[in-house]
């Protein structure tokens, strides 16, 4: 329990770093460094934390400040396992990224600025992750989108004015909603600060609950691009750089899904809204896998068939059993490594060929046999080839739904194995059209730099080590998800004794709770 | 404690002002959309405040009785709002120029890829062209007449020369040429079309 102090260092570290980075502008290598070193110790510090972190969760009160007044820090293992998967992909993105600026003379990345933003977004997601109570969430999630709009209009281009300004309204609207669903929280219950909240509700006029309960999942929705709440994610993910892209793939929409778990777990255990989930993530599930089936650039392909699986960790959710969320937490860890990777080999692709578009493309299998494996492994892994991460969480989260039994449920199941039909086919297609068709007209593509490989061969072979440690992390998950099915463990970590956390303003304690 | 009962003008106010955002956010042009995300946040502002019950006093110990002071909370969270809100409204507006700057309007477009795609579904044709499956495959029964899997030669036993590779064409009856004449290459491209 002494390395509570650890806990704030995953979100705190970046900003620093990103401060930092600023004022080093005029040195491309030293803001290079600056990042790198920032990232690998915020990698060291996440698992220190996942592999030290017990039932109990880390949580620190920022500045002494006793929990429902001061802003405290919690570090549980859920989230322990998302700042460590998230740490490891922002690293190779960096690395991926820097070296396609240096082989792009820096035309792509305007140096000075997106060492910084790229640092920022990463506190952001890493915060996001920490946060204790809601309004921080909210602080959280307006630092990455902040820097996510900087990245996705990254140069200026009008293709790119045109995709982000689509990108930032829907955000704007979800963060208004979001903010919307505090007040209101508030009003109910007068706290913000999620264990206090998570007391207080049962407290609280059912249907009133029930509304803040929507609203929230409302906002998250939006940023997790869950139907129907997903039509900007495909219009405007492919435009941006590739690692921009990868990134924003891998962990904006987790960090949605990661909010929904916190809360539906957390603060409305009762499983009010279920039917309805299960019905989104199986209408997200065939309307992604059908959208991506559609398409013709590799880049938009990717971007529906990662609206489709945002469908495969709602469905977990949305059971509310131990086995379904193991099952969801295993997906989301799975599913960051695996969408970003292939997003980077996509970049790859683009980098060699010339183009994303399936219908230019092809006779990539020759040019570049390394490349091929670098598609094939993570797009085997999507999925869900045997035996693969993809594989387990699947099956994984198909058994949950069996043993919920519900026709619903079974439905689910049936539409599960459906849409990772449907993937096998969208990828398998792209596969055919992308490395083995004969190409209409001969590439015009550069060769691969070896600093862009290096990351993404790193990301696939951290893919197939997911696979590899399956069964700990498998264990892991169970107990994350019996940690946030038991509450207890969170609320009295944060709250000792049902009131205030540990720290100074004791004295306000004899007033009662507070409003 | 004091009053939780909200104010009527306020809770007016919100109304007003969320309505308006919610119906420019609504509108193509940018500008509009850039007025309508302010006012929405101002309503939501003014929700945050309302949710901390009527304004009391300063709330600064020795100055306000305990009892008669505001909630101060939801004051902190709504100067955090504006802050954001600000920094958003002014990258907004940017971004807007820039989209002045670049194309002469300042328009939010809607997906391009995605439309030309639901152009070519309503045609029935196929998002992708597969440009090596477009050589005409013969059927079955001629092509099983030309294709050699192992060798384009077949080996005979000839006399006392010993085994000799000769051509195909040599051995093969002259009246049973196959019939390597272009089939009707209209019916085999429709049979092969996907159903959509």
């Amino acid at each position: 329990m002494t390395l509570e102090w650890l806990a704030p260092v995953p979100a705190i570290l970046p900003l620093f770093g990103a401060g930092l980075a600023l004022a080093m502008w005029r040195s491309k290598r030293a803001q290079l460094i600056i990042s790198v070193v920032v990232l690998a110790l915020v990698l060291a510090a996440a698992l220190t934390l996942l592999l030290t972190v017990g039932d109990a969760p880390y949580v620190l009160d920022i500045g002494g400040w006793s929990a429902p007044v001061g802003i405290n820090v919690v570090a549980d293992r859920l989230a322990a396992l998302m700042l460590t998967v998230s740490s490891a992909v922002t690293l190779c993105v960096l690395l991926y990224s820097m070296a396609q600026g240096l082989a792009d003379g820096g035309e792509d990345t305007p140096v000075a600025i997106y060492h910084p933003t790229y640092l920022v977004l990463a506190a952001g997601v890493n915060m996001a992750f920490l946060a204790g109570d809601l309004f921080n969430l909210f602080v959280a999630f307006e630092v990455l989108l902040a820097a996510s709009y900087v990245l996705i209009t990254l140069g200026g281009t009008s293709a790119r004015i045109r995709s982000g300004t689509i990108y930032i309204v829907v955000a704007l609207v979800s963060s208004v909603i979001f903010l919307a669903a505090i007040a209101l929280v508030y009003a109910a219950t007068g706290t913000v600060n999620m264990a206090h909240v998570a007391l207080r509700l049962p407290e609280i006029d059912p249907g009133v609950a029930q509304v803040l309960q929507l609203l929230l999942l409302l906002a998250f929705g939006i940023k997790a691009a869950m139907f129907p709440l997903h039509a900007w994610l495909p219009d405007s993910y492919p435009t941006a750089p590739a690692p921009v892209t990868a990134v924003f793939a891998g962990l904006l929409t987790k960090v949605g899904v990661y909010a929904i778990i916190r809360t539906q777990t957390l603060l409305f255990p009762g499983g009010t809204v279920d039917t309805l989930l299960l019905w989104l993530a199986l209408a997200t599930m065939i309307v992604g896998i059908l959208g991506a089936v559609a398409q013709d650039d590799i880049k938009r392909l990717l971007s529906f068939t990662l609206v489709s699986h945002i469908g495969y960790m709602i469905f977990g959710i949305a059971l509310s059993s131990q086995a379904g969320l193991t099952g969801s937490i295993f997906y989301v860890a799975h599913h960051i490594t695996v969408q970003t990777t292939l997003f980077l080999v996509v970049g790859l692709v683009e980098r060699r060929g010339g183009t994303t578009s399936l219908d230019r493309l092809g006779g990539l299998a020759k040019l570049a046999p390394g490349l091929a494996i670098l598609f094939f492994i993570p797009a085997m892994n999507l999925s869900g080839i045997p035996p693969m991460s993809g594989f387990l969480g699947k099956v994984g989260l198909l058994q949950a739904g069996v043993a919920d039994g519900t026709p619903l449920a079974w439905a689910l199941v049936a539409g599960g194995v459906v849409t990772s039909l449907l993937t096998l086919y969208a990828i398998v297609k792209a596969w055919n059209k992308a490395f083995w068709q004969i190409p209409p007209a001969p590439l015009e593509g550069a060769p691969l730099p070896r600093g862009m490989v290096g990351p993404t061969t790193a990301l696939v072979i951290f893919g197939l080590g997911l696979t590899v440690v399956a069964g700990p992390l498998y264990t892991y998950t169970e107990q994350a998800a019996a940690n946030l099915r038991d509450r207890e463990t969170y609320i009295v970590g944060v709250l000792p004794d049902g009131k205030r956390g540990t720290g100074e303003s004791d004295e306000v304690v004899a007033e009662g709770g507070s409003s | 404690m004091i009053e939780m009962a909200p104010s009527l003008v306020l809770v007016v106010t919100i109304a007003v002002l969320v309505a308006v955002g919610v119906y420019l956010i609504l509108e193509r042009s940018l500008t509009r959309i850039i007025i309508g995300v302010v006012l929405l946040g101002n309503g939501v502002n003014l929700l945050l405040l309302l949710s901390g019950g009527r304004a009391g006093g300063p709330p600064i110990i020795d100055l306000t009785p305990a009892e008669e002071m505001s909630d101060p909370l939801p004051e902190a969270l709504i100067l955090t709002a504006i802050v954001i809100t600000l920094g958003m409204t002014a990258f907004l507006l940017a971004l807007a120029y820039r989209s002045w700057h670049l194309n002469g309007h300042d328009e939010v477009q809607d997906d391009i890829e995605d439309r030309r795609i639901a152009y070519l579904a309503a045609r029935d044709e196929l998002a992708f062209e597969d440009t090596d499956t477009d050589v005409v495959v013969p059927d079955i029964e001629s092509e099983a007449h030309e294709v050699r899997d192992e060798t384009d030669t077949l080996t005979i036993l000839v006399g006392e020369e010993g085994l000799v590779n000769v051509p195909v064409e040599a051995v093969r009856p002259s009246g049973d040429a196959p019939d390597d004449g272009a089939p009707d290459d209209g019916a085999s491209q429709t049979d092969r079309e996907e159903p959509r």
